[in-house]
């Protein structure tokens, strides 16, 4: 078999920069844009899941190993910090439609912001969850660089915590249209600070399919849950678990 | 060279943001607080320039493009946690449907009297 050798060698050289990890998110990414609108843009499968499977599946599948894949990936996403930098923007061109609902923005969040985390612990721990499992799902509802920071903090797995995220966002951006039609909300701006709220990044890639209106009250829903959640769940946390 | 000058502001922005973290000990990230600086600077200037709002259009679009390569870790950690998947799913699932109808249910009764449809613009 003189194919092998040569594949693997090809291999060591494309893995050792980055390129061959960016051209596969880069490629991933844009088969998944175009499945997504083949199947009818399809709620309970976003882009971004159909893209990470379609990843996993390649970085398995060549033997590039997930290590290897990351560390090339992540000269894609060291934009991410930038990037939700940008979030600022829309957020300032609907600055007049947040000036109309900042009382009810401010009501709700620090009450939708604790029981994101509240149910969902609630139930983990009624199940006898450990004390990992719990850390690494309380900030299940916050963005992904913030949630990291946090579990960290709690003593949770940043593995299971970014699982818990991914699950979380595909199913707030679902649940968040069927209560919407349930509950015959049409309110761009109540919809897209509900997907931010509960489904942090994935729930705002969302709401910006619905409108620039939405998207943006999605920023600020993404923001404020955030900012809020990682000042007040690890002291809340010590409180209610002294021992995790 | 117009993107080019909209992408250096965003990424100075998130700079200032991680010396904010750093110095005033905060346990948000950069990038919420240099979200937080670039609406507040965008609110006391009164407008938002062309290059940062196209820079920051462009980014926004490939959001899923930046999130995927972390979201892939997660199925190589799967045996990892064998035992707990079970427990994890309900708690995600009924949890997430629980706050997603708190949280709508909260805003359509507080913001019912002042948002009435979906405005324009």
């Amino acid at each position: 078999m003189a194919d092998a050798p040569v594949f693997e060698d090809l291999m060591s050289t494309w893995a050792s920069g980055p390129m061959l990890s960016i051209a596969l998110t880069l490629g991933a990414f844009m088969v998944a844009q175009w499945l997504f609108a083949r199947f009818g843009r399809p709620l309970w499968m976003p882009p971004v899941l159909i893209a990470a499977l379609l990843l996993a599946a390649v970085v398995a599948a060549s033997g590039l190993g997930f290590e290897k894949y990351s560390q090339g990936a992540a000269w894609l996403t060291a934009l991410l910090g930038p990037t939700t930098v940008a979030l600022g923007v829309p957020l300032y061109q609907q600055m007049h439609h947040i000036r109309a609902l900042w009382k009810p923005i401010l009501a709700t969040l620090p009450v939708a912001a604790s029981l994101a985390a509240v149910y969902a612990l609630g139930i983990a721990w009624m199940m006898g969850a450990s004390p990992l499992v719990l850390a690494s799902l309380a900030p299940k509802s916050v963005t992904a660089p913030i949630a990291m920071g946090i579990a960290e903090q709690l003593g949770g797995s940043v593995s299971l915590t970014l699982g818990g995220l991914l699950i979380t966002g595909v199913l707030a951006s679902l649940f968040v249209d069927w209560a919407a039609r349930w509950l015959n909300i049409q309110d761009d701006r109540i919809i897209g600070f509900a997907l931010g709220l509960n489904g942090h990044a994935i729930g705002t890639a969302r709401a910006f399919e619905i409108s620039p209106t939405a998207g943006a009250f999605a920023s600020l829903g993404m923001g404020l849950t955030g900012v809020f959640t990682a000042l007040l769940l690890p002291f809340a946390f010590q409180l209610w678990l002294p021992a995790p | 060279m117009v993107m080019l000058r909209g992408f250096l502001v965003l990424v100075v922005f998130f700079l200032l943001g991680e010396a904010l973290r750093l110095f005033a000990g905060l346990p948000v990230s950069g990038g919420v607080l240099g979200m937080v600086m670039v609406t507040f600077t965008l609110m006391m200037r009164g407008r938002v320039s062309d290059e940062l709002a196209e820079a920051s259009r462009g980014l926004i679009s490939v959001l899923v493009l930046l999130i995927a390569p972390g979201v892939v870790g997660v199925f190589f950690v799967f045996d990892q946690f064998a035992g707990h998947w079970g427990t994890v799913a309900v708690a995600l699932v009924a949890g997430t449907l629980l706050s997603v109808f708190t949280t709508l249910l909260l805003m359509k009764k507080v913001a019912g009297s002042t948002a009435k449809g979906v405005d324009h613009g």
